[in-house]
């Protein structure tokens, strides 16, 4: 490895366009071979976790060993519905966007059960700190699409009054905090929170999720220490999707065995889990929320998943990646194997998840067209423009009052 | 009435605070056992215990972050960044989430959050310790900036500051913690036991933000100033024999457009004063306003007197600082000028 010599050292990626994907050289911990301790158990006493992979779905999409969180085929049908919905709603999204009716999307194509079991697991009155690509929330919490799509498309009936980029969703009825463009900002924000809730004496908590990429900025290790010195009531999520825009994960990572142990140093309780299996996410994120619940502090958790997508619809993966560098993909499609593994148990068949995806479809169509009658973007109608000079402080004062005026609304 | 430093008076308002509202807490480098590297938090967390009144990690940004998250949920956290030079490592999180939560979640979320500062020079502080920063925050749509003079403002300024509905940036001139300044630093130092804002009640009253004060009257010029130059101007005036009208602007966002317009139609002149660096300083906004909204009564070019285009140097501190000698040239200028 070492010469006797310094170097200059830049990781680069294993594969780039026109190269063959092969991810053979990932050692994955095989699904049900994880330990599941006891929630309260000391960080130090479960290292193995954030070096391994947590996973529920085999090969076979059987359920196996101690992290099945043996839900009922009703939950995991609802999980489903929520996943393919998510996967319906951002494909006719993106093409709305070519359409020209939407300024900007950013799809969560191959991370819905990041989303969508994260939130099925956690209480509806527990704050989420959310990053982007993470619509899959607001579907499990039952979110109106059509409120969805306003904003989306900034229109009169756009909650945001038109102030944020598409997918930059808020939610307050909801739990869901406000979607900051920033990247990190929102991950010590969510320490201070989950620190109000325990400040409080109530039982709710703060999640918050960021992507690999912005493991390298201030905010995630404000978020650490301040999760480790305070014990919060939090879990703090990476989702290493491998690719931050055209920048691999390694580039974050550096020589760390894995984002997860990034937590150990700091006390926590770190776990890897497969980010593509909703049994073991919904897993990892009960258990990780019973060790908040029950005063055992913050759980870090990295969610290994791979973004099948571009990064928004500014982007083009093709110019840093492999084209058919997802399909090589060791950990699937979230969506097939939760449909697969319902199958084996009998609860589900190719028939109803062809009438769930027709119904699904129907139901975005059908929104959109609402959501579309309340204005666009282009066209109007949009929030009245006066409400540009609103929210900035509690009551306006002289500069805006003025200035206002000088738009003359 | 009792007679309080700035430091007591600051003290008492968390008093104040803490007694009164069960979701006041207060956090920062080394305020809670040891109540802060001035003192301004001591034998708070003794009072109030170690939830309400807390240390926090070296990392500003974490306290910003932590405040705000707070605030989202419901506390009233005042955050205290040990001097107002360290502010910018938090500069993304309260600029960007703390200023724009209200907004951009269009009143979903809020984020009413102090965040205290000891700030500007006069202490040899060299050029980390001595920073006024205040036209970086001014700058920023959705916070308010308040820099009090005078113990009775600074307890009324922050009980007002905490319990509005608005971020603020509460900047505290460390120069007069424990007395005022008159600008000549050889001079024996006077104590806030003697001056009339040092008398300082004890218990709640609130100094409501965004009106200035004219702490003098005067004819022959209005001299808009905050915090320790407040002072300095006073005492410039008295020396020089000057009748200017001296005006404490105590919140600079949003600043006090009426009480200034009035007193430079008034006099037709003006100095416009702060220690910070002069070129997009707070003095330049000030010029600009009153140029749209004063021309025709102005009778001289309006005098920045400001800290140089530098840092703030240690050794020579008082080359930099606007002191009484380069405050009475100022007023000579201008009451001068034909």
């Amino acid at each position: 490895m070492s010469n006797g010599q310094s170097r200059f050292h830049v990781p680069a990626p294993p594969f780039r366009p026109g190269d063959a994907p092969d991810f053979s050289h990932l050692d994955l911990q095989k699904a049900g071979e994880a330990k599941r301790p006891d929630p309260l158990t000391a960080s130090v006493k479960m290292t193995d976790l954030a070096f391994g992979l947590i996973g529920v779905l085999d090969h076979n999409h059987q359920a196996v060993g101690e992290w099945d969180p043996r839900l009922s085929p009703e939950v995991l049908r609802e999980g489903l519905s929520h996943m393919v919905l998510t996967r319906i709603y951002d494909a006719r999204m993106l093409k709305l966007q070519r359409q020209g009716k939407m300024s900007f999307y950013m799809k969560s194509l191959g991370e819905e059960a990041v989303a969508v079991a994260g939130a099925m697991a956690l209480n509806k009155s527990d704050m989420v700190f959310p990053s982007y690509r993470q619509q899959g929330i607001l579907f499990a919490r039952g979110r109106n699409i059509v409120d969805m799509m306003c904003h989306c498309i900034s229109n009169s009936r756009d909650n945001l009054k038109g102030r944020q980029l598409p997918v930059h969703y808020t939610w307050a009825e909801g739990n869901f905090f406000s979607i900051s463009g920033n990247l990190g900002t929102q991950f010590p924000q969510a320490v201070g929170y989950a620190m109000g809730c325990a400040y409080k004496g109530e039982d709710t908590i703060a999640a918050s999720w960021i992507g690999d990429g912005t493991t390298a900025a201030p905010d995630f290790h404000a978020a650490m220490t301040l999760a480790s010195t305070y014990r919060a009531p939090v879990i703090l999520n990476v989702v290493n999707n491998q690719w931050a825009i055209s920048t691999y994960e390694g580039i974050a990572k550096g020589d760390a065995a894995t984002f997860a142990s990034k937590g150990l140093g700091y006390g926590l309780a770190s776990l890897r889990v497969d980010g593509n299996d909703f049994l073991a996410i919904y897993a990892a994120t009960k258990w990780a929320a019973d060790r908040a619940r029950k005063g055992g502090g913050a759980t870090f958790i990295e969610l290994f998943t791979y973004r099948a997508d571009a990064h928004s619809t500014s982007d083009d993966p093709a110019r840093y990646r492999p084209k058919n560098e997802f399909e090589k993909w060791p950990l699937g499609d979230p969506i097939e194997r939760l449909k697969n593994h319902l199958i084996g148990l009998g609860e589900w068949d190719e028939d109803r998840h062809a009438k769930l995806e027709e119904q699904m479809t129907a139901l975005v169509v059908k929104s959109y067209k609402e959501a579309e009658s309340h204005g666009t973007l282009h066209d109007g109608p949009l929030s009245p423009t006066h409400t540009i000079f609103e929210d900035v402080y509690a009551t306006e004062d002289w500069r805006l009052r003025r200035q206002r005026q000088d738009l003359g609304v | 009435m009792p007679a309080m430093n700035m430091l007591q008076a600051l003290n008492s308002a968390m008093d104040v605070l803490l007694d009164k509202h069960p979701e006041t807490v207060i956090f920062g480098e080394d305020s809670g056992y040891f109540g802060g590297v001035f003192g301004a938090t001591q034998g708070l967390q003794k009072k109030y215990g170690l939830d309400r009144v807390f240390d926090a990690p070296i990392n500003e940004a974490a306290i910003a972050a932590m405040a705000i998250g707070m605030a989202a949920k419901g506390l009233k956290p005042i955050a205290e960044i040990q001097f107002a030079d360290y502010i910018f490592p938090a500069f993304d999180q309260i600029v960007s989430e703390m200023s724009r939560l209200r907004y951009r979640s269009a009143g979903e979320f809020v984020s009413p959050v102090v965040v205290r500062s000891p700030w500007g020079g006069g202490i040899r502080g060299g050029q980390t310790h001595s920073m006024s920063p205040e036209a970086f925050f001014t700058h920023v749509p959705g916070v308010k900036v308040v820099v009090p003079s005078n113990p009775y403002d600074a307890k009324g300024m922050l009980i007002a500051a905490s319990e509005g509905d608005d971020p603020v940036i509460f900047f505290e001139p460390k120069r007069i913690y424990n007395g005022p300044f008159d600008g000549v630093p050889d001079a024996p130092l006077s104590s806030w036991a003697r001056h009339p804002k040092g008398e300082v009640p004890e218990g709640h009253y609130r100094v409501e933000l965004g009106k200035a004060e004219i702490v003098r009257e005067g004819e022959a010029c209005t001299v808009l100033t905050y915090g320790t130059l407040v002072h300095v101007a006073v005492n410039a005036a008295e020396k020089a024999g000057i009748d200017a009208e001296i005006i404490d602007l105590k919140t600079l966002a949003p600043y006090d457009i009426e009480t200034i317009v009035a007193s430079v139609n008034k006099t037709g002149r003006v100095v416009v004063a702060h220690e910070a660096p002069r070129t997009s300083g707070f003095g330049a906004e000030l010029a600009a306003q009153i140029q749209e909204e004063c021309f025709y009564a102005l009778e001289a070019p309006i005098f920045r007197l400001t800290g140089w285009d530098t840092p703030y140097p240690h050794a020579h501190e008082w080359a930099y600082f606007p002191g009484q000698a380069r405050f009475i040239r100022a007023l000579q200028t201008v009451t001068e000028a034909r």
